[in-house]
Order: C-alpha cells, then sequence, then structure tokens
C-alpha cells in the first residue's frame, strides 16, 4: 500500500539532497570545530558556512545565528535566557494562550520561580490582537513572545506590528517560527525581532537540531553552560553533520518559496473545500490567514482518534488535538482557546502538507475521508441522537 | 501502541447498531476525556441476553472494548453479564495501554447501565 503522508507539522522526510550534503560529515569530516588541527579546521569551515548560509536565508549577520538542538531549546533558551538576564527589570512576560508547550510550559515553569505572565487570548480564528498584547504591557514587562504561525490551525499571527509595540515600550520580542520557516518567507530585519526560533525537521532537514537567532546587542543569559562553543554561549561539540544539514535545508526551502507555497496552498484549498463539504465538517483557524500546507478540521459526532486509525488503516498519516490522542485527556489547549467545544474539538484532524504532496494523494485523501466519517457516524450515539432531533 | 485484537474489533467492530425494540439500554459517558457508549439488550422470558447492539463516541480503546464487551455477554445471563469487568474486557483484547485502560470501563459500566434499565422496566425479573 502506497502511504500518504500528511503530517508535516509533526515532522518531515530529509529530503536527498540534505541527506548527501550531510554523510561526508559523520565519516570523513568528522573533526571537532573547536580543534586546532586540520580535522577540526575542516568542521569549523563547515561549521560557519553554514551559519553564514542561515544568515542568509533569515537576513541577519552570521554571528546572530546559535545553532541548539531544536525548536524547543531555542524556545527555552529565549525565555528563560532573557528573563534571567533582565530580571532586575522586571518580571513580566507576555505570550499567548496558543503557543506551543515548549513556550508555554517554559512560561509556567517561571511563573513557579517568581515571574508573572499574561497569555493573551486569541479570536475564534486563532489570531492574537495586537491591541491585547500592548493593554497587557507593565513597567515590568521584559519580555513579549508570540509565535509566527500556529502549529495545530496554521493561523498566522501579526508579529511584525506586536514587534513594533514590544519595542515602543522598550521590551525584547522573541518569535517562534517553527511552523512558518521552510513554508512562508521569514525576514527576521522585516519582523523587527530580537529573538527567533527554527528547527530543521519541519523543513526537511534532520531532527534534533535548531537555531535561536539574536540580534546582536541583547542581553541573554546562557542556558547550556560548558565549553565555549557557539562564541561562549551555548556549550556542546557542535552537530556538524546536523548543522550542515539545516543549512542545505533552509537553502533549499527558500529557493522559488513563492512558487512552492502557492502550489501547497491551492492543494491546501481543495482539501479545505473537500472537505468542509461533508455535512458537519468546520474549518479550524483562518480561511486565508494561515499556513500554506495546514488543514485543520473538525468533524463532529466522531473522535480523533478513531478517525486516526481508520485513516492508518487507509494508508492516511494525520493527526489529531483530541482528547484521546493527548496523554493528558484534555483536548487541546489551542481549540479550546479558539473556543471550540469539547465535543467538537474532539472530532479535530490535521493534515499538514509538504513540497513532496501530489494531487493524486489530495484526491485519495478526498476520495477515502467522507467514507471513513460514515462509517464512525454510523456507529456514533450523539449523531444518531442529532438524527433523531432533526426529523 | 494497540495490539492486533483490538485493531480487528475497531475496525470490524462486532454487534455495531441499535436495537429498536430493546430490553434495556444503557448509556454511560467518560467524564475523563467526554466519550459516550450505549449498549442495547434484548433479554429472553428466562433472563438470558439473546442480543445485544453498541454504539460508542470514542476512540480506538473505546470502539473495540464496546464490540468485545458485546460479544462477552451475548448469551449469557443477566447475572453473569453484572460480573463482567474492564480488566476482563481488556484481557481479552491481550490488554490495552495503562492510558486507555480507562476506556475499557467505559464497557462495563455501559453493560450494567443497560442490564439496570431491564430491570427498572422489568420489576418482576429477579437476578440470582
Ligand atoms: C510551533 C512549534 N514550536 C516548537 C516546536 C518544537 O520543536 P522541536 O521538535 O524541534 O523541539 C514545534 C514542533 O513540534 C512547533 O511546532
Ligand atoms: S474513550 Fe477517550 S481515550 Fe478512550
Amino acid at each position: 500500500m502506497n502511504r500518504i503522508y500528511m503530517d508535516n507539522a509533526a515532522t518531515t522526510a530529509v529530503s536527498p539532497a540534505v541527506l548527501e550534503k550531510m554523510m561526508p560529515y559523520f565519516t570523513d569530516i568528522y573533526g571537532n570545530a573547536s580543534s586546532i588541527h586540520s580535522t577540526g579546521r575542516d568542521a569549523r569551515r563547515a561549521l560557519e558556512e553554514a551559519r553564514r548560509k542561515v544568515a542568509e536565508v533569515l537576513n541577519c549577520k552570521p554571528n546572530e545565528v546559535y545553532f541548539t538542538s531544536g525548536g524547543s531549546e531555542s524556545d527555552n533558551w529565549a525565555i528563560k535566557g532573557t528573563a534571567f538576564a533582565q530580571r532586575k527589570k522586571g518580571n513580566h512576560i507576555i505570550t499567548s494562550a496558543i503557543e506551543h508547550h515548549a513556550v508555554l510550559h517554559t512560561c509556567q515553569w517561571l511563573e513557579k520561580q517568581g515571574f508573572t505572565v499574561t497569555y493573551v487570548p486569541v479570536d475564534e480564528f486563532g489570531q492574537v490582537n495586537p491591541a491585547d498584547v500592548e493593554k497587557a504591557i507593565t513597567d515590568q514587562t521584559i519580555l513579549i513572545s508570540i509565535m509566527a504561525a500556529n502549529n495545530e490551525i496554521g493561523t498566522l499571527q501579526p508579529i511584525k506590528e506586536i514587534a513594533a509595540i514590544a519595542h515602543q515600550h522598550k521590551v525584547l520580542f522573541h518569535t517562534d517560527a517553527v511552523q512558518a520557516v521552510g513554508a512562508i518567507p521569514v525576514d527576521v530585519q522585516d519582523i523587527g525581532c530580537d529573538m527567533l526560533s527554527l528547527s530543521a525537521h519541519k523543513f526537511h532537514g534532520p531532527k534534533g537540531v535548531g537555531v535561536l537567532y539574536i540580534k546582536q546587542g541583547t542581553r541573554i543569559d546562557n542556558f547550556m553552560h560548558g565549553g565555549a562553543q557557539e562564541r561562549g554561549k551555548r556549550a556542546t561539540t557542535e552537530n556538524i553533520p546536523g548543522i550542515v544539514g539545516l543549512a542545505e535545508a533552509i537553502t533549499l526551502a527558500a529557493q522559488n518559496l513563492e512558487e512552492k507555497s502557492a502550489r501547497i496552498a491551492g492543494l491546501r484549498d481543495q482539501l479545505i473545500e473537500g472537505l468542509t463539504a461533508i455535512p458537519y465538517v468546520r474549518l479550524n483557524g483562518h480561511r486565508t490567514n494561515r499556513l500554506p500546507n495546514n488543514c485543520n478540521i473538525s468533524i463532529r459526532f466522531v473522535e480523533g482518534e478513531a478517525l486516526l486509525l481508520r485513516l492508518d488503516l487507509a494508508g492516511i498519516a494525520a493527526s489529531s488535538g483530541s482528547a484521546c490522542t493527548s496523554g493528558s485527556l484534555d483536548p487541546s489547549h489551542v481549540l479550546l482557546a479558539i473556543g471550540l467545544p469539547h465535543e467538537i474539538a474532539h472530532g479535530s484532524l490535521r493534515f499538514s502538507l509538504s513540497d513532496t504532496t501530489t494531487q493524486e494523494e489530495v484526491d485519495y485523501v478526498l476520495k477515502t475521508v467522507p467514507g471513513i466519517v460514515e462509517v464512525l457516524r454510523s456507529m456514533s450515539p450523539l449523531y444518531a441522537d442529532f438524527m433523531e432531533g432533526q426529523k | 501502541m494497540y495490539s492486533d485484537k483490538v485493531l480487528d474489533h475497531f475496525s470490524n467492530p462486532r454487534n455495531v447498531g441499535e436495537i429498536p425494540d430493546a430490553d434495556g439500554v444503557g448509556t454511560v459517558g467518560n467524564a475523563k476525556c467526554g466519550d459516550i457508549m450505549r449498549m442495547y439488550l434484548k433479554v429472553d422470558d428466562n433472563g438470558i441476553i439473546t442480543d445485544v447492539k453498541f454504539k460508542t463516541f470514542g476512540c480506538g480503546a473505546a470502539i473495540a472494548t464496546s464490540s468485545m464487551a458485546t460479544e462477552m455477554v451475548k448469551g449469557k445471563s443477566l447475572k453473569e453479564a453484572l460480573k463482567l469487568t474492564n480488566a476482563a474486557v481488556a484481557e481479552a483484547l491481550d490488554g490495552l495501554p495503562p492510558v486507555k485502560m480507562h476506556c475499557s470501563l467505559l464497557a462495563e459500566e455501559a453493560v450494567k447501565a443497560a442490564v439496570e434499565d431491564y430491570m427498572k422496566k422489568h420489576p418482576e425479573a429477579v437476578i440470582d
């Protein structure tokens, strides 16, 4: 059976071109970038070349690019690092209700350390209102962290406006751009952010490697203590194969990005239109102000995990924000924040596309989903009661 | 994550549907995750469950345990049906992941609720 992978927001396949670039750094150019000898110097050259490539895509200086172990570390570092570096100035942080757990749980931990955090709400489409952010600013505010694009419902946030507001009030601005980089153009000058997180495995690079962009002059404490790597800001022997892979992947992703995302958005729109044509199915997130590769729907009267299992049996990989898939037995905080009642959040499905998604795959999904929904609804007491009530 | 038996009962659930003239119907909800299970029983004069059907709004484990529970009580007496435990249903499915054990509780409770409903409608019936 042909497997159709529509869970690219979770992770992507490493592209063959990226893998090819990485391979020599496992076996031939395996040196420690801090070593004096030529094996080490070769690794150092690759590291700095990778940094230059990333800087070019993000439109910043190479010395503002810090390699990390992924999106979670970048978020943790940005938030904890600035919180502790600025704590003399204030103890208040502003973020949104729909951030990734890497941001939310970090903020919750900081609350236990004596910081205070405001979680600004979102509207029914998952959009943060910049005016809410501005209203939340106090003389204690040291950091605002708002994601560029939401990982579940794909909604894009007005980060340029929020960055400008932050700076008017002399507050630092961080954005988690883990879902945005590779999907839409991301330019740190244009955004005007002080810090930005990204992760290679979301754009056909390897897992376990990311970047924190830190604008020159930003005061931030170290997060990983040890050796003098990353200009003394982040210890650990550099993951050269991963870093080389990240740089190649971000460079490839940036090539013809507009053309590629227009094609993917076309496929996404077919999915949205086709799936919301099924009765009692709604789109989650904003219809147009969303990532080109994200389609998130709620299917009433059925539960998400059951949908995922049926889809998997039909060869389709997707994901859900249902309580039953969460491990915690609460539906996704994002779906609750946009105001979905529990039972509708329960039947949520996310299809996330990539560069490699084809028209045939979209056609197959559109052909397969209605039958699965019908079977599960035929078993659903809620559907039976609802149809009874309609009579 | 799930055993082959769970996946089998999930993808080919036994006894799905409704019994329009059921002798007992029980609906239970899971406070933990919000799932709902409904069981329908047909009971003969000797207190034997001659037919059972279910409808479930829930995860894979909820659907599989509903299906297994119907198989386990069909042809049994009401008394035996009341003895059905969620652990027995889970075991019959070759086990469930720990986070999914509560789903099997739904199956046990749905059977009990359906039997209780039967008892209410048939006060003359005795379970011994
Ligand atoms: C928005 C967002 N932030 C952070 C992360 C964490 O990234 P990583 O898996 O590289 O730690 C993810 C990935 O799941 C994400 O989608
Ligand atoms: S019924 Fe919700 S997790 Fe199983």
